[in-house]
Parts: structure tokens; C-alpha cells; sequence
């Protein structure tokens, strides 16, 4: 797999496909569907979606509001169970893991949620390690280290004695990555962690989460409304569009103008930059 | 990086532990009996080896027959109305919710009433309604507070206010409806006071029976507090780092209901501990639940101890209900802390 910065071969030819060996997420035929009551019609449906994500790979989740994002990044976690096919992480079905279990494999980063009492960013960061001891526990030194080891990967040591409600929203969203990270998981999954950021913080972001990537292997799952930044830092995305996976792949394959305006529903542009990577712009006549 | 160890715990609660113990012996030489402080751990010493021989008489009167009892109730209301406020704010994520806010105190306090009026004489009916009062309660609210077979937060929240304006109302009209000495003990019921005597001559097993049911349901709650500690920075994180959360909120609401069942049951609704105490803790030892339920408990039975003691000296000989001196000394303390947080 190629890291970043040699995006034109990425760009310019599909992935190969990932040998097993290699394969962090498997997604199979995976489908869902809510409805208000057990009895009643679903509102809504999901899938079948069914892509691979190896190590060290980032993939981007993209689709306008309410097309099934979030609902696949829960399947991807866990959280729902699929109402067929399979998500498979590291070869074991993941809605079937134990939650601790699982937790040491998936590591999830919410919609930031609003903290009721203020905590400081060590105790946060080591909220992380709970899935490595018994219900009611008290931290290890191994777990000092973990959660240690987590802050360092984001650049967040010098943060690690501040309170989180005083802290930018860029130094918060590490934060809450690092406590991610002190989960040791093998796959990050993230739901819009750049929606509080301004342009600064979220290419920080991407960058940050594109070199846990390469250099600690993780693989990374982000859904995003940030077509450009998952054009320039992802390796594949998925498109999704009410409530199905309209394309799968790397960036220059899926962004097709007719296919992000239908999906958009807004006159778009789509050009390729000299690095192979494609970029999105507001079309002049709408 | 400091984490929280258990001896940490240990040292602050013994801490604090001394802090309740000085005052209790300056509580119990307080009141128009003069005692030394040398007189009462002497007292205190012997009494608790069993060697009544070496007590005057009149010592032991006022100390364990008069005094003593009043403050062991005061810690142990105060100490469950704190943990239990510490536990309904976790678990309705709301900082200003505290055991009354769910109507508990109101169904306790029907229930005293009606046993008043149905069985003004019977030894404790007066308890037992006023705990069944709150058991009902809190079985309504509960089951009306669920959306989608889960418990909400907000909608837990609406119900609690609900039922506790209907029971009022019902109050209200009881109130109206009875004369003179009723009235008197209804308003202990609505205001709170420690001054009831026990339903039973066998003190020391009546308070042996109610820190049982302290220490069952604290301690039930104890169990869950590292998983508070979770939900509290967000429920689906904390539900994918492995935690039950529907299973914790159960616990964690059926304990401090139990506590504040107990409390209401023995002393009557008193304000503003619940709530205040908690937050109190919170600024002094931080936010971590396997400290704060500890240290809440302490800290509730510090405040109480000190209020009952300004609320039977202060205008002695007339002794104002402790509830009275809660909310008096309460209320701003309250209005500081939603000011600092509307900020």
C-alpha cells in the first residue's frame, strides 16, 4: 500500500485486491433497516454494502445527510447488528464480540458529545484502557503507559494536565483521539470528526490520521462531509446515497461529476490536480 | 499523570471521616445539658465497649439516649441523599437534578399523610407509608420515563416533574382537609426534621437495620462507578468501550431511589444536600465517581451534622427544622453554582 504523497498511483490505477492476510475489515452483502416499531414498515434501509479495508489503508465514507453513513460506521463498530451479511474485523464477526473484546480492536470516535463535568485530559486519555480490566478497576502502570503512549501519537503530551473545557476544538479532537488510540484498536472508526474544526484543524486532522495510517498501521474509517480532504487524504472512498453504496474506490474513480451531482443534488465541478488526486468545486452556473 | 489508587480513597475518606468525627463531639456538647469534651469521649469510649458502669447516668441519658441518635440519623440521611444526588445526576446527565427532582419526596410525603389520617397510632406505619410512597413513585416515573423499552434521561426527567406537581396537588388538598396536631407532623413531612424518634425501643437495631440498607445500596452503586465515569463523557462511546449502559442506569437509579426512599422515610424531604454536596465534593477532589460517591457521602453527613446542630442552637430553645436551615444556607449556594454555569 502506498502511503501518502504518492498519490498519483493511487489515483491513477485501482487497489489491488487486499490479499487476506492484509485485510482489517471485511464488509459482506451488510445491510440494516430502522423502523419505529417491530410492526411496522422500515424508514429506513441500508445496503447491501459490502467493501474490504486493509492495514495501514484509510478509507472515507461520503454522502449527503441521511444517506446511511453514520448507520454503516455502527455496523462497522459493532453497535448494530446487520440484518444480513457480515462485517468481519480481523476475521471474527464483530457484532458477536464481547464489547470489551471488541473494544480492543475498534476503537470509535462519536459526534463530539458535550461533557456534563469537566475531567482532565490525562483522566479522559485513560478512560480509554477500560476495556482492559474488570468493571469497577483502577488504572495500571501499564495502563499510565498506554494511555501515555496515545497522547505522544497525536502531539498532545504538553495538554496532558490541562481541564478538556478549556481546550481549542483542534487540541480536543486529538484528545479524544488519543483516548481512541489508548484502546490499542486495529481499526479507528470516526463520525465527523472534523464537523467542529475550522480548515486548519481539519487538514491537521486528516494529516494526522493519514500517518497512524502509514507509520502505526492502523486502518482508519472516517465518514466526512469533506469531499476535497477525503480526496486528497484517503486512499478509497465509499459514496453513499440513500442508503445504498452508489460507488467504492479510490478517490479519482468515484468522484465523476454526473455521479457527485446526483448525489449532491448542486452543480459541482470536478478537476484533476497534478497529483492525480481529483478536486470538487462549485460549479458557476446554479 | 496521577491515577486515582485505592489509597488515595482510603486517605481522603479518612480524612474527611475525622473531619465528621470532631464534629460530632462538638455537636454533642452543644445544648442546655453542659457536657466537657473530655466527658463525652469518655462516655463515647465506655458506651461503645459496653461498659455502662463506668457512665454516669445522666451522660448516658443525654449522650446516647438524647443526642447521639439525632446526628447518627443525621449522618444517615445525609449521607444517602448525597450519594443518591450524585447518582441521579449521572444518571439524568442533568448537574442540577437531585433525589426530589423525581417526585420521590412528594410520594413519600403522601404516604406519611395517609398512614396519619388512616393509622395516626400505629408504630411505624409512618415509615413504612412514607417509603411505600416513594417505592410507588418511583415504579411510576420509571415506567413512564421509558422511551422505546430504554430509560431517557429527558423523559425520566418530564415524568419526575410531573408526578411530583400531581402528588402535590394531592397534598395540598389532604392539608386542607386536617386540624392541629396532623397539620404539625404533616409539615415535618414537607419541610424535613430529624427530631422523629425511633418506631422501636431498640435503637441500636433500628439504626443497624437502616445502614444496612445504606451500605446495600451505596455499595450497589459503588460497583457501577467506573462505568459512570464513562457514560458521563458520552453513552454511545462509553456503550462501544463496553459498557451496559441500560443495565448501570438501572442499578444506579433503583439505588439512589432506595436511599432517598430511606432518608425521606425517617426525616422527611430535606433540601438541597442532594444536590449541593455532590458539587461541593466535585470542586474539591474532582469528578471521578470511584471518589466522589465516597467522599459525597462523608461530605453529606458533614453538612447535615452541621445543620441540625445550627438548627437546634441557634434559636434554642425553639429548634428550627433542619430542612429549614438546609435550604436557608442552600438556596444561594445553589443560585452561585447555576450562575457560574450559565457563564
Amino acid at each position: 500500500m502506498s502511503p501518502a504523497g504518492n498519490g498519483a498511483s493511487l489515483a491513477s490505477q485501482p487497489l489491488p485486491f487486499a490479499t487476506p492476510a492484509h485485510v482489517r475489515l471485511k464488509v459482506e452483502q451488510a445491510s440494516y433497516a430502522y423502523s419505529a416499531t417491530d410492526r411496522s414498515a422500515p424508514k429506513f434501509t441500508l445496503g447491501p454494502v459490502s467493501f474490504e479495508a486493509q492495514r495501514r489503508e484509510l478509507v472515507a465514507i461520503l454522502g449527503p445527510n441521511a444517506s446511511g453513513k453514520s448507520t454503516l460506521l455502527k455496523l462497522l463498530a459493532g453497535l448494530l447488528k446487520p440484518l444480513s451479511g457480515r462485517v468481519e474485523v480481523d476475521g471474527k464477526e464483530v457484532s458477536e464480540l464481547e464489547p470489551r473484546a471488541r473494544a480492543q480492536q475498534v476503537a470509535l470516535v462519536s459526534q463530539e458529545s458535550e461533557l456534563l463535568f469537566s475531567l482532565r485530559v490525562w483522566e479522559y486519555v485513560l478512560q480509554g484502557r477500560y476495556p482492559y480490566g474488570k468493571r469497577l478497576r483502577f488504572e495500571s502502570d501499564e495502563d499510565c503507559l498506554m494511555a501515555g503512549n496515545a497522547l505522544s501519537q497525536v502531539g498532545a503530551d504538553s495538554l496532558r494536565d490541562r481541564w478538556m473545557d478549556q481546550l481549542s476544538g483542534g487540541e480536543k479532537q486529538r484528545v479524544i483521539l488519543a483516548r481512541a488510540l489508548a484502546q490499542r484498536p486495529g481499526l479507528l472508526l470516526l463520525d465527523e470528526p472534523t464537523q467542529h474544526l475550522d480548515i486548519g484543524g481539519k487538514v491537521e486532522l486528516l494529516r494526522r490520521l493519514r500517518r497512524l495510517a502509514d507509520e502505526n498501521r492502523y486502518t482508519v474509517v472516517v465518514v466526512t462531509h469533506e469531499l476535497n480532504l477525503a480526496a486528497e487524504f484517503s486512499d478509497r472512498i465509499a459514496l453513499m446515497h440513500k442508503g445504498k453504496c452508489l460507488r467504492m474506490g479510490a478517490p479519482v474513480e468515484v468522484y465523476q461529476r454526473e455521479v457527485l451531482e446526483e448525489v449532491f443534488e448542486t452543480p459541482l465541478e470536478v478537476e484533476i490536480r497534478s497529483s492525480g488526486r481529483p478536486r470538487v468545486i462549485l460549479s458557476g452556473n446554479h | 499523570m496521577r491515577p486515582l489508587t485505592p489509597k488515595r480513597i482510603v486517605g481522603i475518606c479518612a480524612g474527611l471521616g475525622a473531619l465528621l468525627f470532631i464534629e460530632v463531639v462538638i455537636s454533642l456538647r452543644m445544648g442546655d445539658y453542659p457536657l466537657g469534651v473530655r466527658d463525652i469521649v469518655a462516655t463515647l469510649y465506655h458506651g461503645a465497649l459496653g461498659q455502662w458502669d463506668a457512665v454516669p447516668s445522666e451522660f448516658k441519658l443525654v449522650v446516647f439516649g438524647l443526642r447521639l441518635p439525632r446526628i447518627a440519623l443525621g449522618i444517615l440521611v445525609g449521607a444517602a441523599l448525597s450519594t443518591a444526588g450524585a447518582g441521579f445526576q449521572a444518571l439524568l446527565r442533568n448537574p442540577l437534578a437531585d433525589p426530589y427532582v423525581l417526585g420521590v419526596s412528594s410520594g413519600a410525603a403522601l404516604g406519611a399523610m395517609l398512614s396519619l389520617i388512616v393509622a395516626p397510632h400505629t408504630v411505624g406505619a409512618i415509615q413504612i407509608a412514607a417509603f411505600v410512597g416513594a417505592a410507588a413513585t418511583i415504579a411510576a416515573v420509571y415506567f413512564l420515563g421509558r422511551r422505546g423499552g430504554q430509560l431517557d434521561s429527558a423523559t425520566l426527567l418530564l415524568a419526575g416533574i410531573v408526578a411530583a406537581s400531581f402528588l402535590s396537588a394531592i397534598i395540598i388538598f389532604l392539608l386542607t382537609m386536617v386540624t392541629g396536631t396532623e397539620l404539625r407532623s404533616m409539615t415535618f413531612w414537607l419541610m424535613g426534621d430529624l427530631t422523629a424518634p425511633p418506631p422501636t425501643t431498640n435503637v441500636l437495631g433500628w439504626f443497624g437495620f437502616l445502614f444496612l440498607i445504606f451500605v446495600v445500596a451505596a455499595g450497589a452503586m459503588y460497583t457501577t462507578s467506573s462505568d459512570l465515569n464513562l457514560i458521563l463523557t458520552g453513552e454511545q462511546e462509553a456503550r462501544h468501550l463496553g459498557v451496559n449502559v441500560n443495565r448501570v442506569k438501572m442499578v444506579v437509579y433503583i439505588a439512589a431511589s432506595v436511599l432517598t426512599g430511606l432518608a425521606v422515610s425517617v426525616s422527611g424531604a430535606i433540601g438541597y444536600i442532594g444536590l449541593l454536596v455532590p458539587h461541593v465534593m466535585r470542586l474539591l477532589f474532582g469528578t471521578d465517581y470511584r471518589l466522589l460517591l465516597p467522599t459525597s457521602a462523608i461530605g453529606g453527613a458533614i453538612v447535615i451534622v452541621l445543620a441540625d446542630t445550627l438548627a437546634r442552637t441557634v434559636v434554642a430553645p425553639t429548634q428550627l427544622p433542619v430542612g429549614a436551615m438546609t435550604a436557608l444556607a442552600g438556596a444561594p449556594v445553589f443560585i452561585y453554582l447555576m450562575r457560574k454555569r450559565m457563564r
